[in-house]
């Protein structure tokens, strides 16, 4: 998918996406010549063809996570499927606030784990200590994470 | 009155979302992760209820036996069997930043859909319900890619890939390896079967696939006919086993024998 500025003939690049949190995305794309800005809007259907293919509009935020589409997408996983190995880190793990804690397990246990390492990841590269509900909001916005 | 624009090939400017090039690496992930994998071979038939993955997981478990280093990919993943035909234990399954470690069960390494998903429930994904139809098959897919390449298989002579009836699976698989895997195929001895299973060997020759030979299960027993001979000769592949019901393990010991594929190296 390309979008092109007619008027100019110059591929439009991409700017930012949104993902609002009701199944949709927005992403928008620029015309480098003429700084015209054109939106593309996905319904909940096509959204979902584009996450089931593995693939972020906008490029990756992320490295790909170990089996990242089926603990993402799966909703009938079993709690215990999956077990987390502490990864091999030269800074210490932030702390996670008693608040981040509870909203973390929220997340179903199939997806827990990588989720956690996200946002320890997410904290850890930029020397947060401790990770509380305002952290990971950030991380979701700057990540584009949906659903985490 | 034509648009008279370039068209998407046209359109060479680099893009920050290179989706093109995340598939790519995608596929990277597959090869990279099956280079240590000596073969990989699809076992396969057109039809369902021959006995594909009890035949996979025997197979797989004389291969052990003879001292091949083997894995089961259970493909069926909305009626994985492999699990508890290679009596695998339930425990969760250790993933490290560079994979998920494939469980082991008779000297066999597994990964199929009935580890991950709760007892008795199908197959079901998070996304809208309204023409899932759409997507479901990509998620699939996508499942099937991540089972090939973020497991640690390690060094295999052979990783056997359990598919389900039809041939969906089998083009996904073809399309995700750097070359079509080898088939191996199951029927039992009935015409009907042999009608089907004509269909999913002649797709996966039309595909490049090298077809190892034909296995004809639940043989000698109720079901009559002689798909297995019907086939091989048709093909001009070997029949390779007839296998009856309750079969001793001699029979499957006599399979891995009469497969054609050698040691990785050799």
């Amino acid at each position: 998918m390309k979008f092109l500025c007619v008027e100019c003939d110059r591929q439009m690049v991409f700017e930012e996406r949104e993902l609002p949190g009701d199944g949709t995305l927005a992403a928008a794309f620029k015309c480098p010549k003429c700084g015209r800005v054109v939106a593309m809007l996905t319904n909940p259907m096509e959204t979902q063809l584009v996450q089931s293919l593995g693939v972020k509009i906008g490029g990756r935020t992320l490295d790909q996570a170990p089996m990242e589409t089926v603990r993402g997408m799966v909703a009938t996983g079993r709690e215990d499927a999956f077990a987390d190995q502490a990864p091999r880190a030269t800074t210490p793990a932030p702390k996670w606030s008693g608040d981040a804690e509870a909203r973390l397990a929220r997340v179903p246990n199939f997806v827990r784990g990588m989720v956690k390492k996200i946002y320890a990841d997410y904290a850890r590269e930029r020397g947060i200590a401790e990770i509380t509900p305002a952290v990971m909001d950030t991380a979701r916005a700057e990540l584009g994470l949906e659903g985490m | 009155m034509p648009l008279n624009i370039r068209t998407y090939h046209d359109l060479t400017e680099p893009d920050r979302s290179g989706l093109a090039e995340q598939i790519g690496a995608q596929r990277r992930r597959v090869a990279e992760r099956l280079a240590g994998v000596g073969r990989v071979i699809a076992v396969m038939s057109g039809k369902g209820g021959v006995g594909k993955s009890y035949v996979t997981a025997h197979l797989a478990r004389a291969l052990a036996r003879a001292g091949r280093a083997v894995g089961v990919l259970d493909a069926d993943l909305n009626g994985p069997t492999a699990a508890r035909l290679l009596e695998a234990p339930p425990q969760p399954m250790q993933v490290g930043e560079d994979g998920v470690e494939p469980a082991l069960a008779h000297g066999v390494k597994l990964v199929s859909m009935a580890l991950l998903l709760e007892d008795g429930k199908p197959l079901a994904f998070r996304g809208p319900e309204a023409e899932s139809w759409v997507w479901r098959g990509t998620l699939e897919a996508a499942a099937l890619r991540e089972f090939l390449g973020d497991v640690r298989w390690g060094a295999l002579d052979l990783l056997l890939v359990d598919l389900p009836p039809g041939m969906q699976r089998f083009l996904e698989l073809a399309e995700l390896l750097a070359a079509p895997p080898a088939v191996l195929t199951v029927t039992i001895p009935t015409p009907e079967s042999s009608d089907a299973v004509r269909r999913a060997l002649a797709a996966a020759r039309e595909r490049g696939a090298a077809l190892l030979g034909v296995v004809e299960n639940m043989a000698g027993g109720a079901f009559p006919g002689d798909a297995g001979e019907v086939l091989a000769r048709e093909f001009g592949i070997p029949l390779l086993a007839r296998i009856p019901f309750n079969p001793p393990s001699q029979s499957w010991d006599d399979l891995r024998s009469a497969l054609p594929v050698r040691r990785s190296g050799s």
